[in-house]
């Protein structure tokens, strides 16, 4: 077939996507060298002083740094569990409804706080958790007489309403992935369960159980890439200095030290060792996915 | 018959009580809002409303709307998704078809397709990137709105997946008849695909909608700020000096009212679209994810 060798207008197609991923991926990328020196913008990548491993030896011997890598994974880390085991749990429990409609209903209640974005969320959090006749305090305190938490401004409390209310938000899209692994299931295995005569509870743990464990390893493994993304759009939009010994992660540390403070070497370093550790995560969680479940993505 | 024994039913009542409560604790937030917002002052300073309004008033949507940088934000918001939208998903759609070819037709199509997905696993970070867009000049213009994120690699690699599924037969017959790749690509490809395409375009506009940290990192006047940044400004950050309501009048309105309105307005072109995207996200996204 000749037309097939005449492939340049494949070339044109893919050429305006290639430039914007050059200009806005792949230089920044070359800008990665100020993560070695003493960047001041107006000296420029070429004129800024060369510090070699100053800026990671900074990083890692400043109090505040190391905190902040430490509150990256511990709350990616509880995210990444909960926002498993909560989608799982309730795709199971939906699966168990057999009435079309309260399923829909069900399903367009809980995948809409997905769809909303965190400063629409955080502008609703911060007045429903107030301590000062937040919704959620008067519940607290006229259900159960308990005394208003601070949940925005308390080191004791900010991970937890951070994990929550990201939960909160994803649990119900999450479920997506696991039920659509439910509705796969081939029916003649319950049929067969149902003529030996095994309960609905013996049904679930031999047969739901089983078939939905590659998709939960998949979701698990891919989710690994993200354990230094704790959630930047959320922190921002909940967190104030009260809360940054527990609630600071690398990427509001980032956009604060080098934005709002100038410390641009300084930030690029940070970044750098980000973007390594999580491409490495990555390639290996997308290897582990693959040997585990026979997962690709292309 | 397991539905019929007397364990399950009691499971099943069990089971509706807790995922409705479930269910409902996922809008009673955005209630809770907008109850607020359509309440009188005292009664929101009061904190006596909860999931209706108290002293019905529309008192806070008319001073919104009368605030001019409130208007002109929604304004920024129009544009960068229409704008941005278009421009993401006409360059998925060039770049999905040669993506989307087998090795043995398109050789550099393994070239191309790992250039894109690096992409997706390793980045500058953000102090290089903001170093790109000042050299570029791009501070303080609305283009950095649009033109970084223009490429979606996600979106693109979404798009190629459907193409795969299209019939090799349709292409080939194209082919026979003497048709080039742009015209398959136009009058074959693009009507089969419509559906997928406006499954992405929705995705795109609400991704759109709801950015915000471009406008805060880029942009040095609120007044320029699309609706989401000013939003996170005024709301989140408090910053009052951004708002052309004078002293006297904030005094006279609480601020919560006015708050919760802002708020609710900013939710409500993502509440509009949502049936739409639901009706084809599913499946989409099914079709992305999970491909043997």
């Amino acid at each position: 077939m000749n037309h097939f060798k005449r492939n340049w207008p494949l070339h044109v197609m893919i050429l305006p996507s290639l430039l914007f991923l050059i200009i806005f991926n792949y230089l920044p990328m070359a800008g990665i060298v100020m993560a070695f020196q003493n960047f001041k913008p107006w000296l420029g990548l070429a004129h800024s002083e060369w510090v070699g491993l100053e800026n990671f030896r900074t990083l890692f011997e400043r109090q505040d740094s190391v905190e902040v890598i430490w509150n990256t994974l511990i709350i990616s880390a509880l995210k990444i569990v909960l926002n498993l085991v909560a989608p799982f749990t309730f795709a199971l429990f939906l699966n168990e409804v057999r009435k079309a409609f309260f399923k829909r209903f069900v399903q367009t209640l809980v995948y809409l706080p997905h769809f909303l974005s965190w400063v629409i969320l955080g502008g609703i959090l911060l007045d429903v958790l107030s301590t000062d006749g937040g919704f959620l305090n008067q519940i607290l305190s006229s259900w159960f007489g308990i005394e208003p938490i601070f949940f925005l401004g308390d080191n004791n409390w900010f991970r937890f309403t951070v994990i929550v209310s990201d939960v909160w938000k994803e649990f119900g899209f999450g479920t997506i992935v696991f039920l659509a692994a439910l509705s796969n299931v081939n029916p003649s295995l319950y049929e067969a369960a149902e003529v030996d005569g095994a309960s609905r509870w013996k049904q679930t743990i031999h047969i739901t159980l089983p078939s939905m464990l590659p998709i939960a390893v998949v979701v698990g493994t891919l989710a690994l890439g993200n354990i230094l993304n704790a959630g930047f759009d959320q922190i921002f939009n909940l967190y104030n200095p009260l809360v940054y010994q527990k609630g600071d992660i690398i990427d509001t540390f980032v956009y604060r030290t080098a934005i709002l403070n100038g410390e641009m070497g300084l930030g690029a370093a940070i970044g750098l060792f980000k973007s390594i550790i999580s491409m490495v995560l990555i390639i290996i969680s997308y290897r582990l996915a693959y040997k585990l479940a026979n997962y690709r993505i292309f | 018959m397991y539905h019929k024994t007397t364990g399950y039913r009691i499971f099943s009542i069990f089971n509706t009580v807790m995922l409705l409560g479930l269910s409902l604790l996922c809008i009673v937030p955005l209630l809770h809002v907008l109850a607020v917002s359509f309440s009188s002052k005292s009664a929101a300073d009061a904190n006596i409303v909860g999931l209706w309004p108290v002293h019905f008033s529309l008192e806070a949507y008319k001073k919104t709307i009368d605030n001019p940088v409130f208007l002109h934000s929604i304004w920024v918001s129009v544009k960068r998704t229409v704008l941005g939208s278009v421009l993401t998903l006409l360059l998925a759609f060039l770049a999905a078809y040669p993506l989307s070819k087998e090795t043995s037709i398109f050789k550099s199509r393994n070239i191309y397709s790992w250039i894109f997905v690096f992409t997706m696993v390793f980045s500058g970070g953000l102090v290089p990137f903001y170093i790109v867009i000042q050299k570029l000049h791009l501070i303080n213009s609305f283009w950095v709105l649009v033109l970084p994120g223009a490429v979606n690699v996600y979106l693109t690699i979404l798009l190629m997946n459907f193409f795969r599924g299209i019939p090799k037969e349709l292409e080939e017959a194209a082919f026979i008849d003497g048709a080039g790749h742009f015209r398959t690509l136009f009058s074959i490809f693009l009507p089969v695909s419509l559906p997928a395409i406006a499954t992405l375009t929705l995705f795109s506009v609400v991704f759109h909608w709801n950015s915000w940290f471009d406008g805060l990192l880029y942009l040095n006047n609120s007044k320029s700020f699309p609706l989401a940044t000013f939003l996170q400004t005024v709301i989140v950050q408090k910053d009052m000096s951004s708002m052309s309501i004078d002293p006297k009048e904030v005094a006279l309105l609480s601020q919560k009212t006015v708050n919760a309105a802002q708020i609710f307005i900013g939710a409500l072109p993502v509440l509009v679209v949502y049936p739409f995207l639901q009706k084809y996200f599913v499946k989409g996204l099914v079709v992305g994810a999970v491909k043997e």
